[in-house]
């Protein structure tokens, strides 16, 4: 029991065990019945509540929203081509046409930024969602299973786990998507996303793994055991949902990780290219001219620091939230 | 103890096999023309192909190949570029300058980081831990090629406070910018991780005893809260030690360092495979000795570990 | 609206400090949380002599452990504030003194004891740094003359082979043996106080016996005054001179051990008395007291057990019943004491 705390000695009423024996259930009707009780929320519930009250949470939901609309629907914020070039206008700076200006080919840089949005976000959200299902159903089947098949698993997450990220990402882009070859958008933005993959499932992997291996041994998995619950029930409706919440505050976290990283690869020259646009690779192509027109640098690094930064915040807002101990 | 660390010993050995033969796989076996771009447009002479095949057993299962190539590496060699550099030499060369930034980063991100984390985990709420909370957040958000290019750009060339390239003799004092840019990202997890950690066992009961024996609160904080709070973190530092060793790409690219990163990168966009498979396998290494270590020091730290 | 003081006679006579050791007066704490402010201490008044035993006596949620807390001056500043009463010691009111002279009391006028040693000391160090801290940092003496008086100390509270366990870390002890370290490291400056906040309450039963035998002796030996917080009434009765028995931050009955048992004056008492379960009483339902302890966010109107009490009736639910002395060193705070203590 350890020292009471403010939550213990608050809520000691609503189903709060008396330590002296034989105290019943509260009778629904008593004679002198105390006010109304909330109902009780559990894990998701009380969340959410916590998350509705943080101004922070709100901030950067909000900005997440809008970036999938710019991504969703960029015609609604330009009407502008954003591969349309007038050379005689390059390098302009920031005018009432072009809210940020021209690119060195003359291209709208407010234009090229809303749509790379999608190239941006979208690689990144389905890296993030490949690499939470992946690394999520191998965790749950190695710390499930446990003895041999978990020590193997536990292997090949370590074996993958041993290549720094920024070089594998560099070997595995260079080598199936050599500059020079003409590959279509479609076929660069999935490379990039298997890559991101392939080098991040196994932390994934490893957060799922440590959540059910102490899951495993709770009462409610015995319980359901008992009842003759088998393995894919367990797993299924009492494990994952249990498990769910550390996996989660990292997948949005990584989320953020993952546009820059994007950016990251694009600025090496192994990422998303041309004629994909996105924000790394319009970072990319203003490396030469930062000392005159540094703001072609400027826009698309405040969105990417702007992108991330709403996910980043998001991610410790929920994991605020989904926290026992800070309760 | 000791059985511990052998079991992670043998633990590793599969591990850095498996590593290093992914890595050979991606460089090596991929179906094109590992001679595509070595010798200019006219293709490579017939001889030379013929040579190299039979030096790098090219024609023959890429299980063979490896196994050579790991033989090799027992003996100490590396191979050669296809310039006939000895690839070990450009290793020994570049190496120590790596580990002279890894360790500069580690320094400046070790003090600063815990610094901060240490005082906004004490006062929380307060307009440091706010500072702290905005300004770590920043840092995680920006790509560090972001930051490196523009503190290069703003204390080297705008500001000239710095020199913008570092110098081929690699001193320690230039490497003062490059190694806050490469440990940006680091830094600021720290800040949060020792905040964090010391916040949540602020709260701990061991704290609330050592004020019930009426010690100083220096000493509480000092001894009892510290000790604790920064197993996590200084955990965390090792393993950046091995990810830092591991090449610094971008860093060294932006700052002109020749270090292992720069090499590496080099050679792939080179095509060089021997280069990149043996800088690869010296990474590999490294990083999984680290992971060692840190276990180690784990158990040092904290004993529940070592005797439970 | 203060609770009357129970007792000897002496201390109302003359209204002064009549040199008690450690008495806490019309205390009052509030949490202040997000959900409101929970009024968790609500003028509970109590007091310990030298070489006498006080059990507080409650559930969880009766603010037994807030008062000692209050009292060591650990309790956890935002969101919990002290908003009223004294707490004095040896007469001085420690509530106005200043951080380092509460400091100084710490240890070596009053000490603790909590209810797990295994959170409750430091994971990293081994206990013969921890025990010797106190001679070392409060008492300035050497590293190996407090090594000396800390295998004392495990000798005092019987741990074997102190000399060799010494050098162990906490994890390494059992139960029982590390609330015995404990109580050696609380001990070590010899203080005139001990509060022991549930020091069983995670063990076993037979180490339980072990361990409160061991601080009656000590208690004996040094003529402690000790408070001892529990809800376990079996504990209680062995080992308590007079029991004060609370709920809902308020002490609802005080009187010494035989009397309590004997003759309870409270309702709440009676419900406890009533649902120990007897051996002689095999097969018949277990008794209860109905309902459960109220939210202290809102503390019910009037006596605050009138909802769970067989006997309420309208002058419980309007006015709240001072802690009144109901015959020779007893008080109860019920409106029907008399008819309580008659058996009714």
């Amino acid at each position: 029991m350890g020292d009471p705390t403010v939550s213990s000695m608050v809520t000691a009423a609503p189903g709060g065990a008396s330590t002296i024996a034989g105290i019943e259930e509260p009778v629904s009707s008593g004679a002198a019945a105390p006010e109304r009780r909330d109902k009780p929320r559990g894990l998701w519930g009380d969340a959410w509540r916590d998350l509705r009250r943080k101004p922070l949470f709100w901030i950067s939901a909000t900005i997440i929203l809008l970036l999938l609309a710019m991504a969703a629907f960029p015609g609604l914020f330009t009407s502008v081509d954003p591969t349309h070039g007038d050379l005689s206008r390059s390098r302009e700076g920031p005018s009432a046409d072009a809210w940020f200006g021209y690119d060195v080919q003359g291209q709208d840089v407010f234009a090229r930024i809303i749509y790379g949005t999608r190239a941006s976000i979208v690689v990144s959200i389905l890296a993030t969602v490949g690499t939470a299902l992946i690394g999520g159903a191998i965790g749950v089947l190695g710390g499930f299973r446990g003895g041999w098949a978990d020590a193997l698993l536990s292997r090949i997450a370590d074996i993958f786990f041993g290549l720094p990220f920024l070089l594998g990402a560099i070997v595995i882009l260079f080598t199936f998507n050599t500059p020079g070859s003409n590959k279509s958008t479609l076929n660069i933005e999935l490379l990039v996303v298997t890559a991101l993959v392939v080098l991040s499932w196994p932390l994934s992997m490893r957060i799922m793994r440590s959540s059910v291996l102490s899951a495993k041994h709770a009462d409610y998995v015995l319980a359901a055991r008992a009842l003759g619950a088998g393995s894919g029930r367990i797993i299924f409706r009492h494990l994952i949902p249990n498990c769910l919440a550390p996996l989660l505050v990292y997948s949005t976290i990584l989320i953020g990780s993952f546009i820059g990283a994007e950016a990251t690869l694009a600025y090496l020259g192994v990422g998303l290219r041309s004629p994909v646009i996105s924000w790394g690779i319009m970072i990319a192509d203003s490396q030469e001219y930062i000392r005159v027109s540094p703001q072609l640098l400027l826009f698309p690094a405040s969105f990417v620091v702007i992108a991330v930064l709403s996910f980043v915040t998001l991610g410790e807002a929920v994991r605020e939230a989904l926290d026992p101990k800070l309760r | 103890m000791g059985r511990y660390v052998l079991r992670r010993l043998l633990q590793l050995i599969p591990v850095f096999f498996g590593t290093t033969f992914l890595i050979y796989c991606l460089v090596w076996a991929v179906p094109g023309d590992p001679f595509a771009s070595k010798c200019g447009e006219r293709g490579c002479p017939d001889s030379y192909v013929q040579l190299m095949t039979e030096k790098y057993h090219l024609d023959q299962s890429v299980f063979v190949q490896y196994y050579h190539y790991m033989l090799n590496l027992l003996h100490g060699d590396f191979g050669e570029t296809y310039g006939g550099v000895q690839i070990s030499s450009l290793i020994s060369e570049a190496y120590p300058n790596t580990v002279k930034l890894a360790i500069v980063a580690l320094i400046i991100e070790g003090v600063i980081g815990l610094t901060a984390g240490v005082l906004s985990g004490l006062r929380r709420n307060g307009f440091l831990d706010n500072l702290v909370l905005v300004s770590t957040l920043f840092l995680i958000a920006l790509p560090i090629f972001v930051t490196g290019f523009v503190l290069q750009w703003l204390l080297g060339v705008q500001w000239g406070i710095v020199s913008p390239t570092v110098s081929s003799d690699v001193p320690f004092n230039e490497l003062i910018l490059p190694g806050f840019v490469l440990g940006s990202l680091s830094m600021a997890y720290i800040a949060r991780l020792a905040r964090t950690s010391i916040a949540e066992n602020r709260r701990g009961d061991y704290v609330r005893t050592a004020i019930a024996k009426g010690l100083p609160m220096r000493r509480v904080v000092g001894i009892h809260l510290l000790r604790n709070s920064l197993i996590p973190v200084v955990t965390y530092l090792g393993t950046d030690l091995g990810a830092l060793m591991g090449g610094a790409i971008i860093t060294e690219g932006i700052f002109g360092i020749n270090g292992i990163g720069r090499q590496v990168y080099q050679a792939i966009v080179t095509k060089e495979g021997a280069t990149v498979v043996g800088i690869v396998v010296i990474l590999v290494m490294v990083y999984l000795l680290m992971n060692l270590v840190v276990d180690i020091l784990y158990a040092v730290l904290d004993p529940r570990i070592r005797y439970g | 609206m203060s609770n009357l003081t129970v007792s000897e006679p002496e201390s109302q006579a003359q209204g002064q400090p009549t040199g008690r050791l450690l008495e806490v007066e019309d205390l009052r704490v509030e949490f202040r949380t997000q959900d409101g402010v929970a009024k968790v201490i609500n003028g509970v008044t109590y007091h310990v002599n030298a070489g006498e035993t006080l059990a507080v006596l409650g559930e969880s949620g009766s603010g037994k452990s807030v008062t000692a807390q209050s009292i060591m001056g650990i309790l956890d500043t935002p969101p919990g504030f002290v908003t009223g009463g004294q707490i004095r010691f040896h007469g001085d009111d420690m509530l106005k003194m200043d951080a380092e002279e509460r400091r100084k009391i710490r240890g070596h006028g009053i000490a603790m004891v909590f209810q797990d040693a295994l959170s409750a000391l430091n994971p990293v160090y081994r206990i013969g740094f921890q025990i010797g801290e106190q001679f070392r940092i409060r008492q300035g003496m050497s590293r190996k003359d407090a090594k000396q008086r800390s295998i004392e100390m495990l000798d005092q509270v019987k741990i074997p082979h102190a000399r060799q366990r010494i050098n162990d870390y906490p994890h390494q002890f059992s139960g029982g043996m590390r609330q015995r370290v404990m109580i050696a490291m609380s001990l070590a400056l010899d203080p005139e106080v001990l509060i022991a906040d549930e020091p069983t309450t995670a063990l076993v039963v037979t180490v339980q016996a072990q361990i409160m035998d061991l601080l009656a002796e000590l208690q004996r030996e040094r003529q402690m005054g000790m408070i001892l917080i529990t809800h376990d009434l079996g504990v209680v009765a062995d080992v308590a001179d007079r029991i004060a028995v609370m709920y809902a931050g308020r002490i609802v009955e005080e009187a010494n051990v035989y009397d309590l048992y004997a003759q309870p004056a409270h309702p709440y008492t009676v419900g406890l008395l009533n649902s120990i379960p007897r051996l002689d009483e095999k097969g018949q339902e277990l008794r209860t007291i109905k309902g459960l302890p109220p939210s202290l966010l809102k503390i019910p109107s009037g006596c605050p057990f009138h909802p769970r009490c067989p006997r309420a009736q309208q002058i419980c639910v309007d006015e709240v019943p001072a802690l009144r002395q109901v015959g020779p060193h007893r008080a109860s705070a019920c409106h029907f004491a008399e008819e309580v203590m008659a058996g009714g």
